[in-house]
C-alpha cells in the first residue's frame, strides 16, 4: 500500500533517509536545508532513532561520523557556508572511510550570499573542498521524488564503499512541492548492510580488505572489534604509517575503490536522445527547465535531447565522450558561472564545440531562455 | 610481574611502546593513569572508546587496546558525543590537550558540558602547544614565554574547571602526575559518574614550556606540581585569606571539586524524547 | 631483581632517580636509569608510578 504527499524535497529527503534506516542526525540550522533538520526531529525518534541539534556545523557532520563508528547510518544536511565549514570533518570521513551522508542545499554565495536563492556554485567545492587528494560521492537529484530514491541510494552507497555521499541539493530542489507516492511500511525497502569482518577480532585488520575487494569491512565500537580510527594516513592495520609508499597505497585505494565500480556508480539520465543532434547537460534544479526547453525545442521539429548527470563526482567521463562521439554541440546550463562546463569541455577535448548557458541571478532560467541559448549555439 | 607489567599488557596494544613523547613528558603519567582507572572501574575493553583530538596527548588514543579514535585538532568531543549516541552503553573517554580542548575545540567542551552527556574528559594540561614546538595555549599562564610570545604572554589564561562547571559540566576534578594515586581516583570516580565530567591534569612539557621558562628539567616540573597542587580537604580548610596568598603564589586544589548527581544525563533523557515520540505525545 | 628496567623504554628524564628516597636509581651517561643501590630499595614504587615511560617495573 502506498500514499499519494504532497512534499518538498527537503521533506522527501526526511523519508528517504528514515525509509533507508538512518538512526542518527546532527546538524546546525540553515537556509534553505533547515527542512530537513526539523522533520529528522521530529520523525527520527519515532523509529528509534536519534536528532541532535549541535553547537555548529563543524560538530554536525563530527557526531555524524561518531554514530557512524558506533554503527548507526547517520547524515546530516546543511547549505553553502555550513559546507564550508564541514569540509575539515568530510576530509575525516575519506581517509577513515567512515560512511556518512552529506546534504548540501545549494544557495546562492560565497559567504552569506542570497541564503533564500537557488544555486549551484559548489559543483566543485562539493569534489575539491577539503584539503588533499580525496575521494568520495556526489548524487543530484531533479525532482521531489527523486529526493526520496537518491536519498536511498545516498546511504547505500555510503556503506558500500564506506565514503561520504554527497546529496547535492539546489533551493529549487529543496524548497519545490510535487506531488510523491511513498509506500505506507518502509519495512519492505531494502536495508544497505554494512560489510562487517568474518574474521575473528584478534585477526582483524580494520583497513585489510579480507575479501579482496577494496572496502574493508567495518566492525562497529563495541561489537567486539577493537580498532582504531586516526586522520592520518595508515596501512592496513589502521595504525599511522609514515612512508611514501604508504601514503601512496592508501591513496590509491581510496582512489580506486571508486574509480574500479564507475558503473556501479555513475548514473546518467538521457531524455529524448535517441536521434538527438544536439543535447543539453544540467543536473538538479536547471535540469526542471531543460526538460520543457527540450520538449519546446522539439516542438519546432530541433534535434535536441537532454543528458542529466544524476551523479556528478566521480565524474560522468565516459558518458560524456560517448556524447561527443554522438552530437553536434553541447550546451551545459547550469546556475553558477560555470563549473560543471570545465568537466564536461575536459572529457569532449574539442571533438564538439561546449557552450556555457550560466545563469547566476538568484532565478531559475525560464525554458524560452534556454530554448533562446540552444538555439545560439546551435546557429 | 608489577602492577604496571600487568596493566600494560591487559590494556595497551602490544608491540606499540616506546611511545613517541618527550623524555619527562606528563602524557605517559596521564595515559598510565587512564589505564588503572579503567581497571579500578572493571570494565571490559569492548565497552571502553577512547576518543581523542589532535596533538601530543592526542596521541595517547593509538597506545590503548580499545575502541580508539584520533580525530581531527579539537573535534574529539563532538565525535565522542556521535560515538556515545550511536551506543549509549559505551563508556566514553576523551582525551585532550589544553589546546585541543580550550581554543580550537573551546565551543564544543562548553556544550558537551552544558548537555551533560555522559563523557569522561581527560585535559592533559601542559600550558603549551607541544607539538607544533611551543606556541601559547589559553592555558598557558599569563606572563610565560612561548615561541609565539617571545616577550611573554599578555593573554590571561582559563579557568578551565569553573568554565566547565558554569557550562554545565556535573562533575570537575583537578590531578596532577605527581599525584598519582589521586589522579587515577579523579579519573575512576569521572567514569563512573553519570554525566559530563572533566579532570584538568596539570602536567609537564619540559621541552616547549619548561625549556622557555626555565622551569628546570622534567624532575623540577614535577617537583613544581607537588609543591602547588594542594589536596582539597586541605585547601577547604584555609580561610579566603590564605586561600587568596595560595592563589597568588600559583598554588591549586586537586581532588574532586564539583559533583551533582541530580542532573539528568543527556542520552538517558533522549531515551525519553524516543519513548514520548513512539507513544505520540 | 625487584627493580626491573626496560631499558628500551627509558629516555632518561631523572624523574625515577630525583623521587626515589633511597638514592637507588640514577641515569646513566648514556641517558638509561640504572639501580646503583638495589639494596636500599624499599619498594615504595614511587619510580614505577611516575615514571612516564613505563621503564622501570617494581615485582609485586
Amino acid at each position: 500500500m502506498s500514499r499519494i504527499l504532497l512534499l518538498q524535497g527537503n521533506q522527501a529527503v526526511v523519508e528517504g533517509a528514515i525509509a533507508a534506516g538512518v538512526k542518527f542526525y546532527g546538524g546546525y540550522p540553515i537556509t534553505p536545508s533547515t527542512e530537513i533538520a526539523e522533520q529528522l526531529a521530529l520523525r527520527l525518534p519515532q523509529v528509534g532513532g536519534k536528532f541532535m541539534q549541535t553547537e555548529d556545523e563543524i560538530a554536525g557532520l563530527g557526531t555524524v561520523i561518531g554514530a557512524s563508528m558506533a554503527g548507526k547510518k547517520a547524515m546530516t544536511a546543511t547549505s553553502g557556508p555550513g559546507f564550508s565549514l564541514k569540509q575539515e570533518m568530510l576530509g575525516l570521513a575519506c581517509i577513515a572511510e567512515i560512511p556518512c551522508v552529506i546534504v548540501n542545499v545549494q544557495r546562492v554565495g560565497p559567504a552569506t550570499g542570497q541564503p533564500t536563492s537557488p544555486a549551484q556554485g559548489e559543483v566543485m567545492q562539493t569534489r575539491w573542498g577539503t584539503h588533499g587528494d580525496h575521494w568520495l560521492i556526489t548524487i543530484s537529484p531533479s525532482s521531489v521524488p527523486e529526493c526520496f530514491e537518491l536519498t536511498l541510494r545516498a546511504v547505500a552507497l555510503s556503506e558500500k564503499y564506506r565514503c561520504p555521499v554527497i546529496l547535492l541539493m539546489d533551493e529549487v530542489i529543496g524548497h519545490m512541492r510535487e506531488k510523491i507516492e511513498l509506500p505506507d511500511n518502509y519495512d519492505e525497502i531494502p536495508q544497505a548492510e554494512r560489510k562487517m569482518p568474518t574474521c575473528a577480532p584478534e585477526e582483524y585488520l580494520a583497513y585489510g580488505c579480507e575479501d579482496g575487494s577494496k572496502v574493508p569491512a567495518m566492525a562497529p565500537f563495541g561489537s567486539g572489534y577493537r580498532w582504531h580510527v586516526t586522520g592520518l594516513v595508515h596501512d592496513e592495520t589502521g595504525f599511522p604509517k609514515g612512508t611514501g609508499a604508504a601514503t601512496k597505497e592508501s591513496q590509491d585505494r581510496l582512489r580506486t575503490k571508486l574509480t574500479d565500480n564507475l558503473d556501479d556508480i555513475v548514473q546518467v539520465e538521457n531524455y529524448r536522445m535517441e536521434d538527438a543532434e544536439f543535447a543539453v547537460v544540467a543536473f538538479g534544479g536547471a535540469a526542471r527547465t531543460a526538460y520543457e526547453a527540450v520538449d519546446m525545442a522539439r516542438a519546432e521539429g530541433l534535434k535536441v535531447g537532454f543528458v542529466r548527470p544524476i551523479t556528478i563526482w566521480p565524474f560522468a567521463e565516459k558518458q560524456m565522450q560517448d556524447l561527443a562521439g554522438k552530437v553536434k554541440g553541447i550546451l551545459v546550463h547550469e546556475l553558477n558561472c560555470g563549473q560543471y562546463v570545465l568537466e564536461v569541455e575536459r572529457a569532449v577535448a574539442g571533438k564538439v564545440p561546449v557552450s556555457l548557458f550560466a545563469k547566476y541571478d538568484n532565478e531559475s532560467a525560464t525554458p524560452a531562455e534556454l530554448l533562446a541559448e540552444i538555439k545560439k549555439a546551435m546557429a | 610481574m608489577s602492577v604496571m607489567e600487568d596493566l600494560i599488557a591487559k590494556y595497551f596494544r602490544p608491540g606499540r611502546l616506546p611511545h613517541i613523547w618527550c623524555p619527562g613528558c606528563g602524557n605517559g603519567v596521564i595515559t598510565g593513569a587512564i589505564v588503572k582507572a579503567i581497571d579500578k572501574q572493571g570494565l571490559a575493553k569492548d565497552d571502553v572508546a577512547i576518543i581523542s583530538g589532535i596533538g601530543c596527548s592526542s596521541r595517547s588514543s593509538g597506545y590503548l587496546d580499545f575502541n580508539t579514535a584520533n580525530t581531527l585538532h579539537g573535534r574529539a568531543l563532538p565525535i565522542a558525543t556521535g560515538v556515545k549516541m550511536g551506543n549509549p552503553k559505551l563508556n566514553v573517554i576523551v582525551c585532550s590537550g589544553d589546546g585541543d580542548c580550550t581554543a580550537i575545540g573551546g565551543n564544543h567542551l562548553i556544550h558537551a558540558a552544558r548537555r551533560n552527556i555522559d563523557l569522561t574528559l581527560v585535559v592533559y594540561n601542559n600550558s603549551i602547544y607541544g607539538m607544533t614546538g611551543g606556541q601559547y595555549s589559553p592555558m598557558t599562564p599569563k606572563g610565560s614565554k612561548a615561541t609565539t610570545a617571545p616577550y611573554a604572554t599578555i593573554e590571561p589564561s582559563f579557568n578551565l574547571l569553573a568554565l566547565a562547571q558554569a557550562a554545565g559540566a556535573t562533575y570537575v576534578a583537578r590531578g596532577t602526575t605527581y599525584h598519582v594515586p589521586q589522579l587515577v581516583d579523579v579519573i575512576a570516580k569521572g567514569i563512573a559518574h553519570k554525566g559530563f565530567s572533566i579532570i584538568e591534569v596539570v602536567s609537564a612539557c619540559p621541552i616547549s614550556f619548561g625549556r622557555q621558562n626555565k622551569m628546570g628539567g622534567p624532575a623540577q616540573m614535577m617537583m613544581w606540581q607537588r609543591d602547588h597542587g594542594v589536596l582539597k580537604a586541605v585547601w577547604d580548610r584555609m580561610d579566603e585569606e590564605k586561600k587568596a596568598e595560595a592563589i597568588a603564589a600559583g598554588k591549586f586544589p586537586i581532588g574532586v571539586l564539583y559533583e551533582n548527581n541530580d542532573v539528568q544525563e543527556y542520552t538517558a533523557a533522549y531515551d525519553e524524547i524516543i519513548k514520548r515520540a513512539q507513544e505520540g505525545k | 631483581m625487584s627493580l626491573k628496567i626496560i631499558t628500551k623504554r627509558c629516555k632518561g628524564c631523572g624523574i625515577c632517580a630525583a623521587f626515589c628516597p633511597k638514592k637507588v636509581l640514577a641515569v646513566s651517561e648514556i641517558g638509561k636509569v640504572e639501580a646503583v643501590a638495589e639494596e636500599n630499595c624499599i619498594k615504595c614504587g614511587q619510580c614505577e608510578m611516575r615514571c612516564p615511560d613505563y621503564a622501570i617495573l617494581l615485582d609485586k
